[in-house]
């Protein structure tokens, strides 16, 4: 397993914490912060978190279950986050959703046998002049359709070999 | 098509980011220093009141008069907060002006926070924005380097620090005192007002919430003046340009700066390239996924605060989403509704427990399994949420129904006599 955070990101942290009045307005860079490093938050970063800020991990648990963002299960290594608000919806966001599910043979919230792929639907991307659209981790692509969703898929697919 | 005045897009180009050296060259910063050495803090807010410019958040609240409730004469530490979730579907035109310019929102941020006697700044920003987050970044670092932003400013003796909050995904992040908890870092339910922020905001302390394009308008309205900046409307009441996002469809689907008060029919024809695939227009929502629905009898309504709601709808954000004469209404307020309740923070009753009502009775029609009695239902759910939530994430979802309720009706009737939906 990845670490949840490095020892000089620590050190920065708890410097940064010390510096100000009201620590607890890091809780979200932390969250996001373990999540950058470790690709998803476990109860040992939901802990690690607490303990550096002086809360406890109730206190940090029912702020990382409030954000969509915050992946408190396993994801795969590229996160898909498919739009299908109004936007998508009207320029075939919902085919090119079934498109994904079939050639990552998944449903909706699942990670692909690879474990490389994981489909989230998602609200808006604010990328509504580019619709049909999806996030993969922070990158953001659009407008969409079927054989441009292969293309980045074969892409990543490459990169996670490489 | 008449050229439009481009205040805030008139560094944009598209694939490109203008930072300081460019910024300033194209008059950057001549605002700020204008507000510092001519005018008073007092000044900046009468100014301001007497522009006209009403908050490009989706409330349209008075700006000028929203500023003239912060106590100036409180002590420090005051914040003002710029709210960049813009999380609302059809809604992206804060993220095309900091793609764009992100020295235009610290710029407008600096003679606020002067205007305001804050000492402190804030810009919230969502999950998804993370290249408009590099870029305030490097922003404010310019800025910082270049003497904008820190203690002193121009030697002026006014000190502002600005910093950058990322989001992790959730729309209700959006209201404003949500945000506030959000950025407190405690769970991020929205809070009761009163207490307004002004009184008790950010850290308990007097705080200003305001939208990116509100702020990015104040050096233009410093430097221009309150009369040219309310010229620029084409209605008698309205003022300054406005960022249009348009989506759905159209055959163009991009973000233009054009007047307050353009006609939709303008708009879809002459920037939206018209109703795509050569098709009618059949309806759009004019201000973001919150706005009740227009039809074709409104196409020749000027955008704007008032002359929206004479026509029963809201200028919202000025994300305008067309649907085209195949669009079946009903399941696009299905779409809409989805999204509310999935959004919904929980709090209270009739948003956390009858969004999910509303989408079940909508989706029971669309599939042609409703009966009239779910119409009734609809109906009184309809009015039972309506103005009864805590804040006005509930309120918002039941744009689309009323609009559907007004101006569809026949389509739902339609769906339930035929068993089916009569677009598949
Ligand atoms: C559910 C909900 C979401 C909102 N989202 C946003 C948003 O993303 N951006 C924004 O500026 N205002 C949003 N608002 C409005 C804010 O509460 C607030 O009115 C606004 O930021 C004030 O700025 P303005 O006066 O400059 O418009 C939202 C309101 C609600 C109820
Ligand atoms: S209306 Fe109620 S449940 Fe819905 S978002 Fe607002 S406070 Fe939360």
């Amino acid at each position: 397993m990845a670490e949840l955070l490095t020892a000089e990101q620590i050190d920065q942290f708890r410097a940064h914490i010390a510096h100000i009045e009201h620590p607890r307005e890091l809780i979200i860079d932390l969250l996001r912060a373990v999540q950058d490093k470790h690709g998803w938050v476990p109860d040992e970063g939901v802990e690690l978190v607490a303990g550096l800020l002086g809360l406890t991990p109730l206190e940090v648990e029912e702020i990382a279950t409030f954000y969509y963002k915050i992946y408190r299960r396993p994801v795969g290594r590229y996160p898909i986050h498919i739009c299908d608000s109004i936007c998508c919806w009207s320029r075939g966001g919902e085919a090119l959703a079934e498109h994904l599910q079939k050639s990552l043979d998944i449903a909706p919230g699942e990670t692909s046998a690879d474990g490389l792929f994981t489909l989230l639907p998602t609200c808006c991307l604010g990328v509504c002049g580019r619709a049909p659209a999806m996030m993969i981790g922070r990158e953001s692509y659009g407008p969409l359709n079927n054989e441009d969703v292969d293309r980045v898929l074969a892409e990543l697919r490459q990169e996670a070999q490489a | 098509m008449k050229q439009t005045a481009q205040l805030l897009f008139k560094n944009r180009r598209p694939g490109e980011t203008v930072f300081l050296k460019e910024y300033e060259r194209a008059g950057g910063y001549l605002g700020l220093k204008q507000a510092l050495r001519e005018m008073q803090p007092k000044q900046i807010c009468e100014l301001v009141k007497n522009s006209g410019l009403r908050g490009r958040g989706g409330a349209g609240f008075p700006t000028g008069l929203k500023w003239s409730f912060f106590p100036a004469d409180k002590p420090a530490p005051k914040y003002l907060v710029c709210n960049c979730d813009e999380m609302e579907p059809g809604t992206y035109k804060d993220g095309e002006l900091l793609q764009a310019d992100p020295h235009q929102l610290v710029e407008g941020m600096i003679i606020s926070a002067y205007a305001l006697q804050a000492d402190t700044g804030y810009i919230f920003i969502r999950y998804a924005y993370r290249e408009q987050f590099a870029n305030l970044q490097r922003a404010i670092a310019e800025a910082t380097e270049a003497g904008y932003l820190g203690k002193d400013i121009l030697g002026s003796g006014f000190s502002f620090e600005l910093h950058v909050h990322g989001s992790a995904g959730r729309y209700i992040l959006g209201e404003e005192t949500a945000l506030l908890n959000g950025l407190e870092g405690v769970r991020p339910n929205p809070r009761s007002k009163p207490p307004f922020p002004a009184v008790r905001g950010l850290f308990g302390r007097p705080t200003t919430v305001n939208n990116v394009e509100t702020l990015s308008n104040i050096q233009h309205i410093v430097t221009g003046g309150a009369a040219r900046f309310r010229d620029l409307a084409l209605t008698v009441d309205g003022a300054g340009t406005k960022l249009y996002g348009l989506s759905g469809h159209l055959e163009r689907t991009e973000c233009f700066e054009l007047p307050v008060g353009i006609s939709l029919r303008e708009i879809i024809d002459e920037y939206g390239g018209g109703v795509w695939r050569g098709r009618r227009f059949k309806s759009c929502l004019p201000g973001g996924a919150s706005t009740p629905f227009l039809t074709s009898a409104d196409l020749d309504v000027q955008l704007d605060y008032q002359t929206l709601e004479a026509v029963g709808s809201r200028f919202g954000t000025g994300g305008v989403t067309v649907f085209d004469d195949r669009t079946c209404m009903v399941a696009a307020t299905l779409n809409l509704i989805r999204f509310f309740a999935r959004e919904s923070c929980g709090w209270c009753t009739p948003c956390r427990d009858g969004l999910p009502l509303v989408a079940w009775l909508l989706e029971k029609i669309e599939h042609g399994d409703g009966t009239r009695d779910d119409l009734q239902l609809l109906k009184s759910q309809y009015s039972n949420i309506s103005g009864n939530s805590f804040c006005a994430l509930a309120e918002g979802a039941m744009g689309p129904v009323d609009g559907l309720l007004r101006h569809f009706e026949q389509e739902l009737v339609d769906h339930i006599e035929k068993g089916r939906c009569p677009f598949s």
